[in-house]
């Protein structure tokens, strides 16, 4: 069982050699690490609705220059076609919150919390309760990115008043074929996704998604660097044998210098969220299934090696390869897995008590560190900084599952997220001023404000982060989570 | 995507360097296209069971009265074409052309090509003992009969290898140019010039139109290794009539279409339209080997954000019903930012290329201007030129430059004009300045 990471100032989870094979991750050296606001970004203000796009009722409706689909002033992309709605008007700030009775008693920061920056106000979780009562309930998990069809009704599905044309033309633009472009409406589009009369990209499934489950929510995008978003996410719900219920997010990041780097996040996403849930469906305990899962991940992400690689593939490639970190609340604890630098972060409601980072990057910069070798600031400035050391792939030398518990004294949220987020908000207590206020209460709208901070900041990488209320705000069991 | 389930059409990989990153309202796309072409020229021209490439090779001598002065340059020749003929493969097809104000077959005669084998290789260098000098250069004659020769024979690689020591001065230039012509896309051809009186952008301008190389051949001595490697290279061609073809969106304009490695050859203007979006630009034939192209196409702006293929690349072999093979692709994009550090950043590759492509212009003009007596300029030009060769490092083009210039400090491109400079230096200079060199890594 590897150690669990209590803050900054235990030991890491590894002490690897410098000699440690390593992936690089990006050619964009690790940006700006300073403090920067919680943007009041356009996507923060309209999120009450279920899913992507903001319910279109109100009377300042303009249209996707894209697919024609009406759209909120303040929404960045179309919910219908992902369409970017360039420059969108800056929006106003969301209202203040209304202040969240605390469910508990917030307990006092630890005093052992030599630096508050670092250190939450959590505990590590007690010991798992024994006894594993089985109690076979209802289990919902939904994958970020499933087969088309019910994508698009999912994306949909908090919209009024789509015109029957668009629909129509959605549709046409996720059949595959005989798409028509929809920039110019006049070319077709060819096998690489641009089209044949103006050459314009067309909107890809992944470049920006938007999920939310009752007590969960996550936002992807392809950033403002990258051809293509290689990051994927799952969320999911499900009731424990006792009746009670366990939220989970996933939150995966495609090495770009391997072959396939987005099947592989999405295959670990998917078989990652399916094992979790399934484990504690099942009555598992959730370390335990957290490690199952990600080994589920590992196992899915190695079996795309295994597939016939296509004649033109560039023989220099790795194999398909990305990161991995998870959070499932579980009552009064929750569970964090990772392997690689993607990471989560704990944001208590309170302001006045510690943000922490719950995660230990498997990364060169990291393993200098905590291996005594080098300063922090020389290490992260090194460009092999964002090199990873661990990853879910068939290269990887070994898989070593980070899993930590905790269970804090009052409520937060959990913030699940890759580099491509991190980078613009790095130490906790800069990921905790990007954190909106409400974002316990509005997941969703806390997911789009961390993307605009993200976007704000240059948007090197792609950008996926999961918000992850706790405790768990989901219905208790019985009730089908959404 | 490709399909190459031809025995032995090499396999083509298309790799694409550039920055796709353009400020708000950019519209130049440039980028450098990286063709190679593996897994051919392994047969060494030798026919293939199931039907494979073939090759015919005509070699065309110059036997004008001033190849016999002085007497070592035609006995030079001769024994230079005896090597090449010695270097045949079995079952290549060949033929011999003597070259004076009009073209005559040496061998094997009666508008026939010869297919190699030990008999035939010890007739045609019995023939070329016949070879004696007199007469005049009208080197369109010389491709006009050897067009004919190649395609009365059944081959697929078609190529010429042609030798001279003089100006075309038995015909009009306009002659030479219909013959060129005629020729263009029918055979590629390599050219060669002996001696110090032949004109440099004639035979340049043989070896572009028919996509061959160009060079001179200082030392007549060199001249049998010369032609030897000139035929193996023939040889170990594998695919012939290789097009580069280019998509690039509505509105958009090509602004040039240049190979830039092994050489700079502009080839924008002999684009051929194949539909209202997509041309051709001729690449002869291939066998083991990389090519470098230079395209640059200006788009129609979108908003920020906004991605575009500004071009798509690829390497198209016709069929014979009129269809085209497509051996490999490669896309160029544009994406608007207002991200200044990635909208201003130039790719590596196309910094380089752009330095090799002017440094073959600066040679160029700084050459002519020293011709004209307008000294000023010509020390401006090629100190240029010895700047751009020392920082990219093409150590040859360095070294010639040196023999015409003396160097006073390479990384500034002060330069002083040589008082004196030998014929073949300069036109050494002048024949080879379209050399390039890769990027360094
Ligand atoms: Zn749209
Ligand atoms: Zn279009």
């Amino acid at each position: 069982m590897p150690p669990l990471p209590e803050s900054a100032q235990s030991a890491p989870p590894q002490a690897a050699p410098a000699a440690a094979p390593t992936q690089a991750r990006t050619a964009d050296p690790a940006t700006g690490t300073a403090a920067r606001p919680a943007a009041a970004e356009a996507g923060a203000a309209g999120a009450e609705g279920a899913t992507g796009a903001a319910g279109a009722a109100g009377g300042r409706l303009t249209a996707c220059p894209g697919c024609g689909e009406p759209h909120d002033p303040e929404d960045r992309f179309c919910g219908a076609c992902g369409t970017d709605l360039a420059a969108p008007p800056p929006a106003a700030p969301p209202p203040p919150a209304p202040a969240q009775p605390a469910p508990g008693p917030v307990a006092p920061a630890p005093a052992e919390a030599a630096d508050p920056a670092d250190t939450g106000s959590f505990h590590l979780a007690p010991p798992r309760p024994g006894g594993d009562e089985t109690l076979p309930l209802g289990f919902s998990a939904r994958l970020s990115d499933p087969g088309e069809g019910e994508e698009g009704a999912d994306d949909r599905a908090g919209e009024a008043g789509g015109s029957e044309e668009a629909e129509s033309q959605t549709a046409e633009l996720r059949g595959g074929r005989g798409q028509v472009c929809v920039a110019c409406g006049l070319g077709g589009v060819d096998a690489d996704g641009y089209c044949e009369h103006c050459g314009h990209a067309q909107p890809r499934q992944r470049d920006h998604q938007e999920k939310e489950l009752e007590g969960v929510a996550a936002v992807s995008d392809r950033g403002l660097r990258h051809h293509r978003n290689e990051d994927a996410f799952a969320l999911a719900a499900a009731s424990l044998p006792d009746g009670s219920a366990a939220v989970a997010a996933v939150v995966c990041d495609g090495v770009s210098t391997a072959h396939r780097p987005d099947d592989a996040s999405a295959a670990a996403a998917a078989a990652g969220s399916e094992s979790l849930l399934a484990a504690l469906e099942g009555g598992a305990a959730a370390d335990e299934a957290m490690r199952g899962a990600l080994m589920a991940a590992f196992e899915a992400v190695t079996a795309l090696a295994e597939e016939a690689r296509p004649r033109t593939a560039v023989p220099r490639h790795n194999a398909p390869a990305c990161t991995y970190v998870s959070a499932v609340a579980t009552g009064p604890v929750f569970t964090v897995g990772w392997i690689g630098d993607s990471r989560a972060y704990w944001v208590p409601d309170d302001r006045a008590l510690p943000a922490a980072r719950l995660t230990e990057d498997d990364s060169w910069a990291a393993r200098m560190v905590a291996a005594g070798l080098m300063a922090e600031a020389e290490a992260y400035a090194d460009e092999r900084a964002h090199a990873i050391t661990g990853w879910l792939g068939a290269d990887a030398v070994e898989v070593d599952p980070h899993v930590a518990a905790f269970q804090p004294d009052g409520p937060g949220v959990i913030v699940v997220c890759t580099d491509g987020l991190w980078n613009y908000a790095e130490s906790p207590a800069e990921m905790a001023e990007a954190v909106p206020a409400d974002a316990r209460t509005r997941p969703l709208a806390a997911a789009r404000a961390l993307l605009g901070v993200a976007l704000d900041g240059g948007g090197h990488d792609n950008v996926t982060v999961a918000v992850l209320p706790f405790p768990a705000t989901v219905a208790r069991a019985g009730t089908t989570p959404a | 995507m490709p399909s190459l389930s031809k025995s032995n059409v090499p396999q083509f990989s298309v790799d694409v360097y550039q920055n796709e990153f353009l400020p708000e309202g950019g519209r130049e796309v440039n980028a450098i296209v990286t063709v190679t072409a593996t897994g051919g020229g392994t047969s060494g021209g030798r026919p293939l069971p199931g039907g494979g490439a073939t090759a015919g090779v005509v070699v065309m001598v110059d036997c004008s009265g001033s190849m016999e002065y002085p007497p070592t340059k035609m006995r030079n020749a001769r024994e230079a074409t005896a090597v090449a003929i010695d270097t045949l493969r079995d079952g290549v097809s060949f033929a011999v052309v003597a070259g004076t104000h009009v073209a005559r077959e040496v061998y094997p005669g009666g508008g026939r090509m010869a297919v190699a084998d030990a008999a035939t290789r010890a007739q045609a260098k019995q023939a070329l003992r016949k070879l004696t000098g007199g007469g005049g250069t009208a080197i369109g004659t010389w491709l006009r009969l050897a067009e004919q020769l190649l395609s009365s024979a059944d081959v697929s690689i078609r190529h010429g290898i042609l030798l001279t020591d003089g100006r075309n001065e038995h015909e009009k230039p306009e002659d030479l140019r219909a013959a060129l012509d005629l020729c263009a896309g029918r055979f590629t051809c390599d050219a060669r010039g002996v001696g110090t009186d032949w004109e440099v952008k004639e035979l340049t301008g043989i070896a572009s139109a028919l996509l061959g190389s160009a060079d001179i051949v200082a030392d007549p001595a060199g001249l049998a290794e010369d032609f030897r490697s000139m035929m193996e290279n023939a040889m170990g061609k594998e695919v012939a009539d290789v097009a580069l073809r280019l998509w690039s969106p509505q509105g958009a304009e090509t602004v040039f279409v240049k190979q830039v490695a092994p050489t700079v050859e502009d080839l924008t203007a002999r684009r051929t339209e194949v539909g209202p979006l997509t041309g051709d630009y001729p690449t002869g034939s291939w066998g083991d080997e990389s090519r470098d192209y230079h395209v640059c196409v200006r788009v129609r702006p979108a908003a920020l954000r906004q991605e575009m293929l500004a071009a798509r690349v690829s390497l198209v072999l016709p069929q014979p019903d009129g269809t085209v093979q497509v051996l490999g692709q490669g896309l160029v994009r544009a994406v608007w930012t207002d991200d200044m550090a990635a909208s201003t950043r130039i790719s590596p590759q196309v910094a380089h290329y752009t330095g090799q492509a002017e440094l073959a212009q600066v040679i160029q003009q700084g050459l002519e201007a020293r011709k004209a007596g307008d000294l000023d300029s010509a020390t401006a030009k090629l100190g240029r030129a010895v700047q751009l060769a020392s920082a990219s490092g093409n150590e040859d083009t360095a070294k010639l430059l040196a023999k015409v210039v003396d160097v006073v400090d390479a990384a500034s491109g002060t330069v002083r004009l040589k008082s004196k400079v030998t014929d073949t230096d300069e036109r050494t200079l002048e024949t080879r300045s379209t050399k390039t060199v890769r990027v360094k890594k």
